[in-house]
């Protein structure tokens, strides 16, 4: 296959960047995304420039570091799976592909395609957490917990936190992100004892760190790698009323 | 205290509110409205000299004022703060499928907002004494502006408009108030729709019936 990319190349956080275009001519369709990169990347350093920054760890689609925008969509335009789980056959021969990376205030751009997400670790550190007693484990039938409640409060915590729902949010906004964090824990009982400080300083923090308001759009659903339901954020309103 | 007042979801939670407030309201105006097709200019001039004079319905028409000043200043606030989320925005767009009119509710609020001045202009300014007129012959005052070709395309286009405001924020308001039911969320949806396309088509038919047939 053969591809035009269109990268977003920009040295550090105080320069402007721009586009630049790279020609791939011998792209495998069996190649993921990030491989695709990397062949870039080798071919780039071989001429001694300037490999392009891109963020990624497990490369399996568990810990979301590898968010980026391709083609007007986060992690590319196969819904729920993450860009490192993105294969090249679900690109055209002769395609141009533009990679952009998250644009949001909060999410400055570090360096070519990473952001720092630090303002998602912020939220967290406000109270999505529980306090428990650390020791030995519980047992696991202390707490009678129903099937439906486990299953929904599963479904938000398997959120990754990747940003995709800020990247393509036309607001920016992070509520689908909050309203996860906070559903996995109001659903269960460990999570209800702290569940009013947790809203009240989660969606404090989401505030301040300065991410734009849901207007119910339902993007970041369309587009969350791991399919998190617009009904978390009802639940996280919900939340933020009965806290006050 | 500001930091709950303030906050993203109270912000959205009174935009909601006084949103279906102002939904509540439009059937009552279209209700009234239908009696501009009588040959009779009777009913139509004591239901408006009703809603001028009758003390409850002047208290209901202060909370009305109140309410869209605070639709509309809540939901520019809200609009600039979405705004400044996302200095830079993508190169490739957004493909991602979503509500097609959620994406353009500042722009249809704000024509319906530019009616909604026109709208004051043509009566209720009559009615304080700012613009010339007769106060209780609404009756004519209306016969005479649907006779305007050009009245009747601004009418039609921006009834046309708040039909696309309102199927979003019917729906929009229940999920912002954490109303989001498995089998009720649908149902709202229909409703939204038929609700959207009722409340315009009634006032546009008014406006054609009188601008054609009259």
């Amino acid at each position: 296959m053969k591809l035009l990319l269109k990268i977003w190349r920009q040295k550090n956080a105080k320069t402007k960047g721009s586009f630049v275009s790279y020609q791939m001519d011998n792209v495998s369709p069996e190649m993921a995304f990030l491989e695709m990169l990397d062949s870039l990347n080798k071919r780039l350093v071989e001429e001694d420039k300037d490999p392009v920054a891109f963020d990624h760890d497990c490369r399996e689609g568990i810990c979301g570091s590898c968010g980026m925008y391709i083609n007007g969509h986060p992690h590319g335009p196969v819904p729920a799976i993450t860009t490192c789980h993105l294969s090249m056959r679900f690109f055209k021969d002769g395609e141009t592909v533009w990679i952009e990376p998250w644009r949001a205030k909060p999410f400055p751009v570090i360096k070519d395609l990473i952001v720092d997400r630090q303002a998602f670790d912020k939220i967290q550190i406000a109270g999505g957490f529980i306090s428990v007693n650390t020791g030995s484990a519980a047992d696991a039938n202390s707490i009678l917990v129903p099937k439906k409640n486990s299953d929904e409060a599963f479904n938000s915590a398997i959120c990754i936190g990747c940003g995709a729902c800020v990247a393509a949010c036309k607001n920016a906004s992070a509520m689908l992100f909050v309203s996860a964090k906070i559903s996995q824990f109001a659903l269960l009982p460990q999570g209800r004892i702290e569940a009013i400080e947790r809203v009240r300083a989660m969606v404090a923090k989401m505030d301040e760190v300065g991410f734009g308001n849901c207007s119910n759009t339902g993007s970041c659903e369309a587009e969350c790698p791991k399919q998190i339901k617009l009904t978390n954020i009802a639940r996280l309103n919900r939340e933020y009323f009965k806290a006050y | 205290m500001n930091k709950i007042l303030f906050s993203s979801i109270s912000k959205k939670f009174v935009m909601a509110l006084a949103g279906l407030f102002l939904l509540m309201f439009l059937p009552v105006h279209l209700i009234i409205n239908f009696m501009l097709l009588k040959s009779n200019p009777g009913p139509f001039n004591e239901a408006a000299h009703f809603m001028a004079t009758f003390p409850l319905v002047r208290i209901a028409e202060i909370v009305l004022f109140c309410v869209i000043i605070i639709h509309i200043t809540w939901g520019i606030m809200l609009q600039i703060q979405n705004w400044l989320a996302r200095p830079v925005g993508y190169v490739s767009g957004s493909k991602a499928e979503t509500s097609f009119f959620s994406r353009f509710m500042i722009w249809t609020g704000a024509i319906v907002f530019t009616f909604l001045m026109l709208h004051f202009f043509n009566f209720y300014f009559i009615k304080i004494g700012l613009v010339a007129g007769n106060p209780e012959d609404f009756y004519s005052v209306a016969h005479n502006l649907f006779k305007v070709p050009a009245y009747d395309y601004i009418y039609l286009s921006c009834f046309f408009l708040l039909g696309f405001h309102l199927y979003h924020a019917f729906s929009s308001a229940f999920q912002t108030l954490g109303l989001n039911h498995r089998i009720w969320t649908p149902v709202v949806k229909v409703i939204a729709l038929i609700y959207a396309i009722l409340i315009p088509i009634g006032f546009a038919s008014i406006s054609i019936t009188l601008w054609l047939f009259r």
